[in-house]
Parts: structure tokens; C-alpha cells; sequence
């Protein structure tokens, strides 16, 4: 495999990589890459790197290759030659501006989203490899500094947006005071202990996009479902930490979603328009906690709309006029199997769907998620120049008529409608919320 | 306060109210709550648009809020709410607001006597506790793990001692967290400071902390452990000689601290939510000694029989003799005792009660959707549509059951031979 020159060369200034490195001593490195790739990683990455034969099948199946004009620089064995294989190589003996590379390539150059795992044959899993490189650069104190200050938010408040513990029960009470002028007797339950369903969300929510909440509260109690939300920390289902190979904050802020849930003693997680969060909650954070399955089962949003769907919880009065496209999240479809309960709810609320080519677990990646997108405002072009070929295949599926782009899951829909000001697709980018929030019919 | 022994044990059943005629009466009736002897029945009401009171036994408080929430009997019986007026907040207890008004209230909490009510407060985005009305003379930019005394007479939260803008990660690395004590902080302060716990005589607060972004440890009246571990869990006192006891995590794998010396003797994937027995001769703890399988282990033994799911609440006998656990495996809930599992299988199950001797058990459990309770693997044949957690006689042969059914709430006593006939 050839190995180009970048195309560009990048002067991207981020003070948690540069300020970062000042503290590093050789020492410290060859320790930390040590008891990461001994000590945690073990045999699975071991395996990975045995048996990778370099045949490059997977450098097709990443769109940062695919939008760098095939720079195998930018091919998933290509990031990986870059950071874990020199490491190994130099058995940990790498400098400190070898560990800012390193950071910067597998916390803003992959997306983990797994894609590429599909197209080898030995299903190797180079996601896996890149967040084992961020763990070496958490260890290290080397990450970007947006991503480090919500890994912080986590740690001090359990949620992503230093939302304050008073300051959330405030928004539920103002969502809910909003959607009475709408439902006048419409309540959002906080701490029912006992109800069926915890529904939970991401930070920016109250913090943002308070409409989501509102619109969540209306669906529940048009469907006349027993729920609740928890008035405590505990009801973020995010996680950047995972993203920034802070396992132990992951783990205390999984552990306090769980918990919460525990104690309001639902039978069921439902958790809104999330991909990552699914991934925190249902595979990484779950399993550092010694949890093979998540303690109580987890419905992402997708799942539980096909439910009141198909259960004629909600009637549909009029389906959504617009001609839609649907975008796939990676954790969602590839990682939780959704694709075709997806397609089900659009196609029940939405006239017309057109498919993105390609679709379902072989969808590109939005090029936001992994926490790339929450690596800050340094990295919007590293995003909008590393995810051509997604505007290129929403332009394709524009020209076949879609107006309205569907992405379900919070970081899709803010990197999508970054590609799609960037590019100037002209799509307008929507929660599956958003719509079915609209069409379903409500007490008049 | 009518002690335990004072209460209604003739038994029998006593319908205490008919909560569908509150229905009539209001636009509509929240959750319903009910006092600890079941005398009470609680719920808050909407009266019209901005409107709220509390309907307590059919009786509604004398004044009217513009929002009313959290509402919850006291141990004492009193019934306690979060209540606003003009866009302030106070607590409000059998009706009667505090002096003190903030811009926001949260968090409840109660002494074991009912005696002592505590709550967090917010007031131009100033951050303390409140005791009684009283409230801390020092306030915070943010306050969380807000906690109370074992006897409800002092207060703690994690605090923030310093400002920091958002993206100043170097700042907050340097530490800017600590933990105050009736509103006093100590003079340390850390990266984090999570949930605390004070000792019995009120002289000692200890905090899970982590001094980096990678040593974590406990700190005990602001001085740190000198012994550092990869991550630890929320620390608590023993009740006799105030150890301090922690689970930690060193090399992948979860072990049982006392003062920072690890106590027990192996490790296991997961450890939390350690307890002392009320006589203080054992130790317990909620542990995973497989990946995946959860279990609870005494004097650092585990169970031999582990679940899948979940185990939670484990709790000791009054005497400490018995540990028993709610668990669920493949999305089915039991009750495991002393390492045995009951028989039968629910779609619920809430956190077991033993008698005051320990020999007897009993926990509400449902099944399709109604609510009944077992004790001892004996399910009662009566079921309701709902349930609250069964309270026993102070010499243990009968139990208080409170009940509602078509909205009735109904306050039973039921000899506990006539449930394990
Ligand atoms: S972005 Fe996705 S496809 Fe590309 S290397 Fe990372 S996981 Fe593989
Ligand atoms: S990861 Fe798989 S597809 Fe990629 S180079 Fe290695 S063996 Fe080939």
C-alpha cells in the first residue's frame, strides 16, 4: 500500500493537545502505552494486529479515505499504522508530538464507527484500536480540549452540558407548563417511583432543544404511557467519556443512569433520538461495569415509536407530505440492528421515503459521531473535507427528490446539518420527532 | 408521632379513602402517596390553570400554590411538599411553608425519626442546604451528592470553591471541588468530589475524590488516603468505630477498603454499595464475582448462587445475622436470602423487609400488572392494582399492608400466619 503525502497540511491549534504534551517525559509514555496494551487490551487487540494482513479491503468502506481522494493515509489500516502499530513497534519508546498525532488522528480521524469492520474479511474492529489509542492519550493527558471539557461536565454534574441539578427539574416543569397550554392535563411524572418506563435523554436537550422534551411529553401521553423522569442526575444516557477513553467516568456515569433507574424501579429504559448514548448504554459503559446485557432493558426511540405504531397506541391523521431521505447512525442501525424497524416508522408517517444509496448498516457515517463533532469548532473542517463522499450521496438521493433529511440521533443531525451547509445540499435536516410529533392526532 | 408500637395492629381492613371522588373534585390527582402507619393518603391536585394544593384524607391544605411537587410523607407521618408561589420556592410541611424562600428546592430528605428535613436550595444561582429552615451561611456557585447525617442534625454536598469559564480544562484540573460540612468546606479541594457520607457522632465527613484526572481515592475530613487507586465508589462509616470503608479498584478489579488498607481478601469484577450490620460484626457487599454474575458477598464470600441482571438492595437482618436481596435474572425478579432463592418468580419485586427478629421476610411484588406482596416464598392470594412496601408489627406476627383498589385506598393488618397458611 502506498503511502501519499496528506493533501493538506494542517494547522489546527487545540490548547488540551498542545498544553497537553508540554507535560509528557519519555518515561511516562512507554508506562502508559504499557499498561494499556498489556494490561487492559490484551487479547483482543493482540488478535486484531496478528491477524491483519494489510490487504487494505477496508480503506473502501471509510469515507474520510473515500473523501481524501483514497489517501491511504486516511484508510482505517492506514490510522492505525500511524498510532497503535508504531507503538507496539517501538515497544512505547514514541515522543510527545508522536502522542498529539496520535490524538489527533484517532479522536477526530475515525469516527468509530465501525463501518469498516464489515468490509474485512477477519471482521478485525479498527474502531476498537482507535479508542484504545484515546485511552493511551486520556492516560496521558493529551485530548482535544472541547471533548476533555465535556469528558469534565460528565464527571462534575453526570450529564454533558454542565446542566446544574436544579436547572433541569426547572426545564421538565417549564416543558411541562408549555405543553399544557397544548394538553391541558398533560403532567411530565417526575420520580413515579414504579411507573413502566424511565424516559431519558442527552444533556443538550434542556440545555437547547427543549422542544424534544416537549415533544416526548406529548407522545407519552398521547400513547398513555405509564412514564416517568428521574428528578436526580442520572437521567443523561450520554457519555463523551467513552469517547475519550475515560472508562472510569464512563462507568460512574452509567452507573448513575442504571442506578437511577434502578430506583424508580421502571421496567424499561426508554431513551430518545441517541446513537451514541444507545452504545454507552447498551454495550461499553454496561460492560466496564461487569454488566453483559444493560441491568434493565434499553428502547431506543426508533424501537419504541415502531412500538406505539405497530401496538395502535398513536394514530397517524395525516402522513408528512415532503418527500423524505433517511439517514442511518452507525450505533442505531449497524450497532443495534434498527435498520428495518426504522423504515417502518418513517414509512408510517412520512408519504413518500427515498432511500440513500447506500443504506441500512452499509449507510456512510455522518463524520460527527465518536465525538468527533464534540472535539469543537478546530476540527468543522477536518468533518465537512473528511465527509464528501455523505454529501455527495445526499445530493444524490436530493436529485432523486428527497427535501426533508431524517437523521435520528443527536450527533448526525447536528454533523449532517453542517455537511449540509457546506455543501449547500438545501435539505432540511429533522428528528423523527419532529414529524411524528405533527402527524400524530392529539386531543383537540 | 405515634411510635410503631402505638399504632393500629387490630386486624382487619380500613378503607381510609376514596380517591375517585378526589377525581371528581379536581382537574386531575397525581401520584398518590401514603404515611408510614397508613393512616394517611396523599395526593397532589390541580385545581385550574396555575393552581395546586394537597388533598391529604380527602382534605385539601388551606392555601392554594401556583405549582406543587414531590410530595412525601415524612417517617413522622407529616406529609412534606415542594411548593411555589410568585415564582418562589420553599418546602411546605402538613401545609405550612418555611420562613425561607429560594428560587429553587430539591432533593428531600429525611432523618429516620422524621424529625430533621433537609433539602438542597438555589437563589441567584447562589447554592446551599437547607435544615429546618435553617440554611447554610455560605453559598456556592454549584452544589451536588447532597447528604444528611445518620441522625438528620448536619448536612453535606460536594461544592465548587472556584470559578472556572467553560473550556478551561487546565483550571478545573488543578482542582476546584470540595465538600462542605454545614456549609463549611474543607480547606482541600479536588478535581472531584462525589457522594459522601458523615459518621454517626457527626465528627467525621468522608468523600470519594479524585486528586487527577487518573488517582482516585477517599479523603476524610479533607485529608486523602495516602493510598491511591484507579477508581473508587462512594465510601460509608462503620456504625460502631467510624472506619471508614470504600470499594476500590486497583489493577482491573474491584476490592473492599477499610482506611485505605484493602480488607478482603480476593477481588471480583464488580464491588458496591458495601454495608455493616447493625451489630457491626459483618461486612457485605453487593459484588460481581464473575463478568456478568451478580451476587452478594458476606465478610468478603460470595454467594454461590449469582444472576444475570441485576442485584439490588441488599439489606441485613435488625439482629445482622441474615442478608437478603432483590435479584433478576433473564428479566425475572426473586428474592435471594442468606444465599437461597425463593421459589417464585415476579414480574417486580421491591426491596426485602425482614421482621424485627429476622426470622420472618417479606417484600411487594407484581405479577401481570397487579400488585400483592410474599413473605417467606408465600404469595398472599389477594392482589390490587397497586401496592406500597408491607410494614411489620413491632413483634413481627403481623404485617401493615396499604392498598388501593378502583381507587379505594384501603389500610390492611394481616396476621402473617394467615398469609404463610
Ligand atoms: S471512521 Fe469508521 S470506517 Fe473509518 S476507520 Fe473509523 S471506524 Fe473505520
Ligand atoms: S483490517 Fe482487515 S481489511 Fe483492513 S487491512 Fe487489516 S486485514 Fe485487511
Amino acid at each position: 500500500m502506498a503511502e501519499a503525502a496528506r493533501k493538506e497540511e494542517k494547522k489546527i491549534i487545540d490548547e488540551g493537545l498542545d498544553v497537553g504534551v508540554q507535560n509528557l517525559t519519555e518515561e511516562r509514555i512507554e508506562k502508559v502505552i504499557t499498561r494499556v496494551l498489556k494490561g487492559e487490551s490484551g487479547a483482543r487487540l493482540k488478535a486484531y494486529i496478528e491477524t491483519c494482513v494489510h490487504c487494505g479491503l477496508c480503506s473502501e468502506a471509510c469515507h474520510y479515505y473515500l473523501s481524501h481522494d483514497k489517501d491511504p493515509q486516511y484508510s482505517p489500516v492506514g490510522k492505525v499504522k500511524q498510532t497503535l502499530w508504531k507503538m507496539l513497534k517501538a515497544k512505547g519508546k514514541v515522543s510527545a508530538e508522536f502522542i498529539k498525532d496520535a490524538s489527533e488522528i484517532a479522536s477526530t480521524q475515525c469516527n468509530v464507527c465501525k463501518r469498516c469492520a464489515m468490509y474485512c474479511p477477519f471482521g478485525i474492529d479498527i474502531a476498537y484500536m482507535m479508542l484504545t489509542v484515546r485511552r493511551i492519550c486520556h492516560l496521558l493527558g493529551v485530548t482535544p480540549l472541547y471533548i476533555q471539557d465535556t469528558a469534565h461536565s460528565h464527571a462534575v454534574t453526570m450529564n454533558q452540558m454542565w446542566v446544574k441539578d436544579d436547572e433541569w427539574i426547572d426545564t421538565l416543569q417549564w416543558q411541562e407548563e408549555e405543553a399544557q397550554a397544548e394538553i391541558p392535563t398533560l403532567r411530565i411524572p417526575l420520580e413515579k417511583e414504579g411507573a413502566d418506563i424511565m424516559y431519558s435523554v442527552i444533556g443538550p436537550e434542556p440545555k437547547f432543544q427543549a422542544q424534544l422534551l416537549y415533544q416526548a411529553a406529548v407522545i407519552m401521553d398521547v400513547a398513555g404511557v405509564d412514564w416517568t423522569m428521574p428528578a436526580t442526575p442520572g437521567w443523561d444516557n450520554s457519555d463523551m467519556a467513552m469517547y475519550t477513553g475515560d472508562n472510569e467516568i464512563m462507568g460512574r456515569v452509567k452507573r448513575a443512569h442504571f442506578e437511577t433507574a434502578a430506583r424508580l424501579r421502571v421496567n424499561r429504559i426508554v431513551m430518545g433520538e441517541c446513537g451514541h448514548a444507545f452504545r454507552s448504554v447498551y454495550d461499553m459503559g454496561n460492560r466496564w461495569l461487569g454488566w453483559r446485557m444493560p441491568p434493565i432493558p434499553i428502547v431506543h426511540a426508533i424501537d419504541f415509536y415502531y412500538e406505539l405504531i405497530k401496538n395502535k397506541k398513536i394514530t397517524i391523521t395525516e402522513k408528512f407530505k415532503e418527500p423524505v431521505t433517511l439517514h442511518d447512525p452507525c450505533n442505531v442501525i449497524r450497532g443495534g440492528g434498527l435498520a428495518e424497524k426504522a423504515r417502518f416508522v418513517i414509512n408510517a408517517i412520512c408519504e413518500q421515503l427515498i432511500e440513500m444509496h447506500p443504506n441500512r448498516e452499509h449507510n456512510y457515517c455522518c463524520c460527527a459521531g465518536g465525538g468527533v463533532i464534540n472535539c469543537g469548532p478546530p476540527y468543522k473542517m477536518t468533518r465537512m473535507d473528511g465527509n464528501r463522499i455523505k454529501a455527495e450521496q445526499l445530493f444524490a438521493a436530493k436529485s432523486r427528490g428527497a427535501k426533508i433529511l431524517i437523521a435520528p440521533c443527536h450527533n448526525c443531525h447536528s454533523g449532517l446539518e453542517d455537511i449540509n451547509h457546506h455543501y449547500g445540499l438545501g435539505y432540511e435536516v429533522k428528528f423523527i420527532s419532529d414529524i411524528l410529533y405533527d402527524v400524530i392526532e392529539k386531543p383537540s | 408521632m405515634l411510635t410503631r408500637i402505638e399504632w393500629d395492629w387490630e386486624p382487619g381492613s380500613r378503607e381510609i379513602a376514596d380517591i375517585s371522588k378526589w377525581q371528581t373534585q379536581f382537574n386531575w390527582v397525581e401520584e398518590p402517596c401514603v404515611s408510614p402507619n397508613g393512616e394517611q393518603v396523599a395526593a397532589i391536585v390541580n385545581l385550574a390553570e396555575g393552581e395546586f394544593n394537597v388533598c391529604v384524607n380527602g382534605k385539601t391544605w388551606e392555601t392554594v400554590f401556583d405549582k406543587i411537587w414531590h410530595l412525601r410523607f415524612a417517617p413522622d407521618g407529616r406529609p412534606v411538599a415542594f411548593v411555589s408561589d410568585t415564582g418562589e420556592w420553599t418546602v411546605a410541611v402538613d401545609g405550612r411553608t418555611w420562613t425561607h424562600k429560594f428560587g429553587y428546592v430539591w432533593d428531600m430528605m429525611f432523618s429516620p425519626d422524621g424529625q430533621n428535613i433537609a433539602v438542597a436550595v438555589q437563589q441567584d444561582m447562589a447554592y446551599g442546604m437547607a435544615l429546618n429552615d435553617v440554611i447554610w451561611k455560605k453559598t456556592y456557585s454549584n452544589l451536588t451528592n447532597p447528604t444528611l447525617s445518620p441522625d438528620g442534625s448536619s448536612t453535606a454536598a460536594t461544592v465548587q470553591v472556584a470559578d472556572f469559564g467553560e473550556g478551561e480544562i487546565y483550571k478545573f484540573q488543578k482542582g476546584v471541588f470540595s465538600v462542605a460540612l454545614d456549609g463549611q468546606t474543607w480547606d482541600t479541594a479536588f478535581v472531584n468530589v462525589w457522594k459522601s457520607a458523615i459518621s454517626a457522632d457527626g465528627q467525621k465527613l468522608a468523600a470519594e475524590v479524585r486528586l487527577n484526572l487518573y488517582d482516585y481515592t477517599i479523603a476524610v475530613n479533607g485529608t486523602p488516603w495516602s493510598q491511591t487507586f484507579d477508581c473508587v465508589w462512594e465510601p460509608i462509616f462503620h456504625p460502631q468505630n467510624n472506619a471508614v470503608i470504600a470499594p476500590v479498584r486497583s489493577g482491573g478489579k474491584w476490592l473492599l477498603a477499610q482506611d485505605g488498607q484493602i480488607v478482603w481478601d480476593r477481588n471480583f469484577v464488580q464491588l458496591w454499595h458495601p454495608m455493616v450490620s447493625p451489630d457491626g460484626n459483618t461486612l457485605a457487599a453487593i459484588v460481581a464475582p464473575k463478568y456478568g454474575r451478580w451476587t452478594v458477598a458476606v465478610n468478603g464470600r460470595p454467594w454461590s448462587v449469582t444472576f444475570k441482571d441485576q442485584l439490588s438492595e441488599a439489606v441485613f437482618s435488625p439482629d445482622g445475622k441474615r442478608v437478603a436481596a432483590s435479584a433478576k435474572s433473564d428479566g425475572r425478579w426473586t428474592i435471594v436470602a442468606d444465599g437461597v432463592v425463593w421459589k417464585n418468580r415476579f414480574d417486580r419485586v421491591w426491596p426485602p423487609i425482614f421482621s424485627p427478629s429476622g426470622e420472618t421476610l417479606a417484600a411487594k411484588i407484581e405479577r401481570n400488572g397487579r400488585y400483592s406482596i410474599a413473605v417467606n416464598d408465600h404469595i398472599w392470594d389477594q392482589v390490587f392494582d397497586a401496592v406500597w412496601d408491607p410494614v411489620f408489627s413491632p413483634e413481627g406476627d403481623k404485617i401493615l399492608l396499604r392498598t388501593l383498589n378502583n381507587d379505594r385506598y384501603v389500610r390492611h393488618v394481616v396476621p402473617v400466619e394467615e398469609i404463610l397458611h
